[in-house]
């Protein structure tokens, strides 16, 4: 069954500006649906319509099977927790995570039982009688999440929740609540415009690009098969080759590049002819240095510790990056290389 | 005390400095003139008695005067909260493109004299004044009203002075809510209504309080306008000051006046520092 369903909904705003345009999604029962795209591809207009913080301009929105376009948003039985938090700072934590329950009309007694049990959930027992700011960053991030599940919400609604926080503490967070929303079965909406989150919590990736959902899967299945060169670009480290088709053998096919050298392609995914300029796509650190077909020179490194990024200009003048683990020291700049490209690893869209 | 300690003091040196001459030394200067001696022949001759003090203390028509100015400051700024928070929430929150413009708008009446600004309420407020005018153009009237020289024309000339004072402050205030509490407030249950409540308006309530105790010591402190507006009945305390001290050239008496109004108004600021922060006066300031 469908929690949330999006049936050709669209915002426009006045000037002609397209947010969202006509997108359908089925969000399934206890999923984590991860939005993922640049900003100003409508992912945040998305989840703000879902939440009733805008109005769609066109299509239909469903909760749980019901209608919700006219329905006001504290009818809805959402939480949501914001890129700041958005903690109340004149009040206290628990008057913060009692706040949904106080107007759901909850007893004292349960309020006080339900926002003890949340801070258990979030960890964070005990930090009632504080205010907000006597929290650090992460901290606020926890009660805001406890706010949000106290309620015991259809749909849980996260809007880049983790992006005000440094990276070891991202990290950390990302995984407590993938683990607190798998525990409680809640369904939830993640908006992001970082990868490594989309890819690492979700179960279900929505690229979005112009208003428009570019593509949608599991996450190793939109990684490893983009279908459009957004969603190869967006998802990291993609490298786009320019050759000309020399060979097809059914979905096997060989590129020859300006220089002469043969990329094969063992999976394309549209047909292509004899003779038609294409473009391999090919992600960086599927790239194998050394010990290949294609003759280039390291033009650039960037060490990043376990790992180097080179950026390698091939016979031909193409510059492709590769991503290899360090052995026995980086290479350097100016050392002539050649790469293997498994043609498993290629695609052509 | 050694160099480093002493810098700060020497960079402070020219505020301390200008701020004992203009300030300090007045205030002391009229507190050592309550207690001089006013002679039978009107001379003002130094002494240290309190005969000035026990003549303030002994006529309740001073204190008469204090609680009628204070009751109007306090009008005065009930109708600057009355009109000012709409209007700051409008320009706080309206989706309009040139918020810059009505502010400035705003303040532009500053650039006209405040006398000259206060004395056009007479024509617009006298008996052959504009709105008499109107109303008995259009005939709601025969008798023109009585809006001049009255409270009423007082506590509008005060309105009209400080409410962009309080506008402001309110402003600000409200411009800083991270507009996300709202919307997290409406997503937990709360229609506008009590987002408003629960939300909006106690994170506004420094602002309101600072615009509020500006208006109160402006409206209680002012004097042009209850003497320009007010009737011949109208009891206004820095009024009295000055007909202490110009009209009847009695010094002595008219410090003991000066030194009155401002510890009734230094209390007044205590009592609000001690329940709301008096940095947040100055907050508005600083933008």
């Amino acid at each position: 069954m469908s929690s949330v369903e999006l049936k050709k909904v669209e915002k426009h705003f006045s000037g002609g500006v397209v947010a969202v345009d006509a997108i359908d999604l089925d969000v399934p029962d206890g999923a984590f649906v991860t939005l993922l795209g640049p900003s100003g591809c409508g992912k945040t207009t998305t989840l703000r319509m879902v939440a009733g913080l805008e109005t769609p301009t066109g299509g239909e929105i469903r909760i749980k099977g019901q209608r919700v376009n006219e329905t006001p948003i504290h009818q809805r039985n959402l939480g949501m927790v914001f890129q700041n938090y958005a903690l109340f700072p004149h009040k206290s934590i628990f008057d913060n995570v009692a706040f949904g329950l106080k107007y759901r009309k909850v007893s004292k007694s349960d309020i006080a039982a339900r926002v003890k049990q949340a801070l258990d959930i979030v960890r964070l027992p005990g930090v009632e009688e504080r205010f907000p700011t006597q929290l650090s960053g992460g901290q606020q991030q926890r009660i805001a999440l406890a706010r949000a599940l106290v309620i015991e919400p259809d749909v849980l609604l996260l809007d880049e929740p983790l992006s005000a926080l440094d990276a070891n503490l991202r990290e950390e967070m990302r995984g407590e609540i993938k683990a607190i929303q798998q525990r409680i079965g809640v369904t939830a909406i993640f908006v992001t415009h970082d990868q490594g989150e989309a890819l690492a919590m979700s179960d279900l990736v929505v690229v979005m690009n112009k208003g428009r959902i570019e593509q949608r899967g599991a996450p190793a299945e939109v990684y490893e098969h983009p279908r459009s060169e957004f969603v190869a670009n967006f998802l990291g480290n993609a490298n786009f080759v320019s050759g000309t088709v020399a060979a097809v053998n059914g979905k096997r096919v060989s590129v020859v590049l300006a220089d002469g050298a043969r990329i094969d392609v063992a999976d394309s995914a549209r047909a292509v002819e004899m003779g038609e300029a294409v473009n391999v796509i090919v992600r960086a650190e599927k790239i194998e240095l050394g010990g290949g077909g294609l003759a280039g020179t390291i033009a650039a490194v960037d060490y990043l510790g376990s790992t180097a990024r080179y950026d390698v200009t091939l016979a031909g003048g193409q510059k492709v990056t590769a991503l290899a683990t360090i052995r026995d020291g980086a290479r350097r700049v100016g050392e002539a290389v050649s790469l293997a490209i498994a043609a498993e690893h290629c695609r052509i869209l | 005390m050694s160099r480093a300690l002493a810098r700060p003091y020497l960079l402070l040196s020219p505020a301390i400095l200008s701020l004992s001459l203009l300030m300090v030394a007045p205030v002391v200067f009229v507190l050592a003139y309550s207690f001089w001696l006013r002679t039978a022949e009107g001379l003002d001759v130094p002494a240290f008695q309190f005969g000035n003090w026990a003549n303030f203390f002994s006529d309740e028509f001073y204190w008469l005067a204090l609680y009628s100015t204070f009751k109007t400051a306090l009008i005065t700024t009930a109708v600057c909260i009355v009109l000012g928070y709409p209007t700051a929430y409008f320009l706080a929150r309206a989706e309009i493109k040139n918020r810059g413009l009505l502010l400035f708008l705003m303040f532009l009446p500053f650039w006209v004299s405040y006398i000259i600004r206060t004395m056009s309420w007479i024509n617009v407020l006298g008996k052959n004044g504009f709105v008499n005018a109107v109303l008995m153009g259009i005939g709601i009237t025969d008798e023109p009203f009585k809006l001049l020289y009255n409270d009423f024309s007082v506590i509008m000339g005060l309105v009209y002075f400080q409410l962009p004072y309080m506008i402001i402050n309110v402003y600000v205030s409200l411009d800083g809510i991270d507009r996300n509490l709202e919307s997290a407030a409406r997503v937990l249950g709360c229609t506008p209504w009590q987002s408003f409540r629960e939300v909006t308006l106690p994170l506004s309530l420094p602002g309101l309080g600072a615009g509020s105790l500006l208006c109160f010591v402006l409206a209680a402190g002012s004097y042009v306008t209850p003497r320009l507006l007010g009737g011949t009945d109208t009891l206004f305390f820095p009024d009295l000051i000055y007909e202490a001290i110009i009209s009847q050239l009695d010094w002595p008496f008219g410090a003991v006046l000066s030194v009155v109004m401002l510890v009734a108004l230094g209390l007044v600021i205590a009592v609000y520092n001690r329940f709301m922060s008096l940095s947040d006066v100055y907050r508005s300031f600083a933008r």
